[in-house]
């Protein structure tokens, strides 16, 4: 039934096209490029937060009829998705042929820091803006040196490492908790590259790491971590992890009683899974990322993401995505489809995002949450590099 | 003592993982790469009634366990039959086999994409502490045990002492000698394969009430299933049972007393010295 409903859709579609030949260019849609992961080990962190802002986003510009074209008509966006499968070879292939076969207008940027630096060179090489959301690295740098065409927006692994930092010298200064901190990475690029941002920002902060261990990356089995980490008897609990060990690791403390004043697991304590799965018990936890639940701008946001695609954003990176596509969608509405007027635009203007105003310096935003914390059940944000609407940190209870 | 019943509970999670591909690679010597699959999708089963019908996880198992028996009876008959039909001998069969459970792992990630979504699926079940020897453990994972201790006992009792058993031991042995003794081996490796699918799905089940899944994760268990298979040598169930309690026990050692970023390398360790000193398995035939 729905596909005959399509069919006729398109059938009519395509007569009003034919119909309206003249008109037919200034009618055509824009077409807008994704490649991502739909399969694979990111699979499910992308369907958590790009996915469902692609979604929404091309629902919410063609509800209003379109892209608003400098020249006063309207053009409609059609998105073509491509799956990655987590895969960096996959992700350039799926770029090159969005570029030269569909002749894409845009393409939205990848998801991860891993598939949009694979990526980096393709969007550079056909001169396609790259407005990552998901991309967390200290090479930012080097990145936005090398290609005139990528901008970040989530931040950077030290501004991430550092702000935990100052949350919990903040805590120890004011009495709160002990300075003994027990710290577990992940073993891969991101765990590592952040554990020693975090070495050296605890000790400025005047924190003692009193354990300090990485574990593989897959690992089914988290109590052995969990135990020895108890048993260093530490004020705080950090945990640089993916999402599978982040609920996994908050499993095992709660089991082995793990009491800490701070527990701090990174990638997906943002998740609405997480607050789902745990309850009452993740009262105080933190992690990476936040929001500020107050802005009604944010308020809104969360609304129509619930009810165009029937899930929960997450309390991080989903707004920040969001955000990513409301700048491709004021640029290509201030200058028009011209990819390189359009990457020039998104350097020199201000952009009126869900996040608030927002302003490329050196093509990175520079204002972004860096720590939020459950409390009453939502994730507010708790730290960050210069946001309005920080709360601020609780100590955590028992579990 | 902690690492010991540490170690014999990630042993137990690990037979769970390895036994149903034990009974299909050994029995219908179908090397199935979908198996992983199979196993998430027996933990969607458990997840939806937990969250749906409010029951416990391991109520899935009526009708997770039979669809997934029905199911990999289908899948043996339509897709795996001509290819045993066709090939000249076990290497053949396995190469074939190979290259079309690797395809059909994509389908099935494919389904449940389609059916579940992509996102994690988790969810908290006896996820509290139970003391054993002065240490806690987390329920979950001790009923989970207990669970695969329930499956390895009725499986090992199953294929050693009763006669549809016996019949699936001859096929593991020699397909050929055990046809001509009148056993129907075309419908004892259907059945065989049938049954590893229901007990993966089953362990799947037990699995979800402790681990984090999602569609895609299905490679990772079929990966450590392939491991524990070979090393415990390929068609015996005790084989597989003891290699997983190795395994768990010699990762837990690892990540206990040394340091947990090894756990993976002592596991690896452990294949390759097994391979180098016993390479049919440590309950495996050497191959006459």
């Amino acid at each position: 039934m729905k596909r005959r409903i399509l069919l006729a859709g398109a059938a009519s579609t395509v007569l009003a096209v034919a119909l309206s030949a003249g008109t037919a260019w200034a009618q055509q849609t824009v077409k807008i490029g994704a490649v991502a992961p739909k399969t694979g080990p990111l699979a499910a962190g992308a369907a958590v937060t790009h996915w469902p802002n692609i979604q929404l986003w091309a629902h919410q510009v063609n509800e209003r009829g379109g892209l608003k074209m400098k020249d006063g008509s309207r053009r409609k966006v059609e998105i073509i998705e491509y799956d990655d499968r987590t895969n960096p070879g996959e992700t350039i292939k799926a770029v090159e042929r969005l570029a030269t076969q569909d002749n894409a207008d845009f393409i939205i940027a990848p998801y991860s820091t891993g598939l949009n630096v694979a990526a980096a060179p393709v969007y550079a090489k056909h001169g396609y803006p790259q407005i990552t959301a998901t991309s967390i690295t200290d090479k930012i740098p080097e990145l936005t040196k090398r290609y005139h065409s990528i901008f970040f927006a989530l931040g950077s692994t030290t501004g991430l490492a550092g702000s935990v930092a100052d949350v919990l010298g903040k805590m120890h200064r004011e009495g709160k908790i002990g300075k003994r901190i027990a710290m577990v990475n992940v073993a891969d690029a991101f765990g590592i590259e952040i554990a020693e941002s975090a070495r050296a920002a605890f000790k400025k902060a005047g924190m003692e790491l009193v354990f300090d261990r990485s574990y593989p990356l897959g690992t089914q089995d988290v109590s052995p971590i969990v135990k020895a980490a108890k048993a260093a008897n530490p004020d705080a609990f950090i945990a640089w992890s993916y999402p599978p060990d982040t609920f996994a690791l908050t499993e095992q403390a709660k089991i082995e009683g793990l009491n800490v004043k701070a527990f701090y697991t990174a990638v997906a304590t943002a998740f609405p899974a997480y607050g789902g799965k745990f309850g009452k018990s993740v009262e105080g936890h933190l992690g990476a990322g936040g929001v500020n639940l107050e802005s009604p701008d944010i308020k809104a946001y969360f609304d129509a993401h619930k009810k165009i695609t029937g899930k929960a954003p997450d309390f991080w990176a989903s707004a920040v995505t969001y955000a990513s596509l409301q700048v491709l969608e004021q640029s290509i509405e201030a200058v028009g489809l011209d990819r390189k007027a359009v990457i020039d635009h998104i350097n020199k203007s201000t952009f009126n995002t869900v996040m608030g105003p927002w302003k490329f310096v050196n093509q990175s935003i520079e204002k972004y949450w860096t720590v939020g914390q459950w409390q009453g059940g939502a994730f507010h944000g708790v730290a960050s590099t210069g946001l309005p609407g920080a709360k601020p940190a609780i100590v955590k209870a028992g579990w | 003592m902690d690492i010991l019943i540490t170690g014999i509970l990630l042993g137990a999670t690990y037979s769970l993982i390895a036994m149903g591909l034990t009974l299909q690679y050994g029995v219908a010597r179908i090397m199935n790469l979908a198996n992983g699959e199979m196993l998430v999708a027996g933990a969607f089963g458990a997840f939806w009634v937990f969250t749906s019908q409010h029951l416990s996880p391991y109520a899935a198992a009526v009708f997770v366990v039979p669809a997934a028996f029905l199911l990999n009876w289908v899948i043996y008959r339509v897709l795996m039959r001509p290819l045993v039909r066709r090939a000249k001998n076990r290497g053949m069969l396995e190469v074939d086999t190979i290259l079309a459970t690797f395809g059909l792992s994509f389908v099935f990630v494919g389904v449940m994409l389609l059916a579940f979504g992509g996102n994690f699926f988790t969810y908290s079940y006896l996820a509290e502490p139970y003391v054993v020897f002065g240490s806690p453990f987390g329920q979950n994972r001790l009923v989970a045990s207990a669970a695969a201790a329930l499956l390895c006992g009725l499986l090992y009792w199953g294929i050693h002492r009763t006669r549809p058993g016996m019949a699936i031991r001859a096929v593991a042995v020699d397909p050929t000698a055990a046809g001509l003794v009148a056993i129907n081996v075309p419908q004892v490796s259907a059945f065989a394969f049938a049954l590893g699918g229901a007990v993966t799905a089953a362990g799947g089940i037990a699995l979800s009430s402790f681990l984090t899944m999602d569609a895609s994760i299905g490679v990772v268990f079929t990966m450590k299933a392939l491991i524990i298979v070979i090393m415990g040598g390929v068609g015996d169930v005790r084989g597989a049972m003891i290699a997983s309690l190795i395994l768990g026990l010699a990762e837990t050692a690892v990540a206990s007393l040394i340091d947990p970023g090894l756990t993976l390398a002592a596991a690896y360790l452990l294949f390759v010295l097994v391979l180098l000193l016993r390479p049919e398995g440590l309950f495996g035939r050497r191959s006459s």
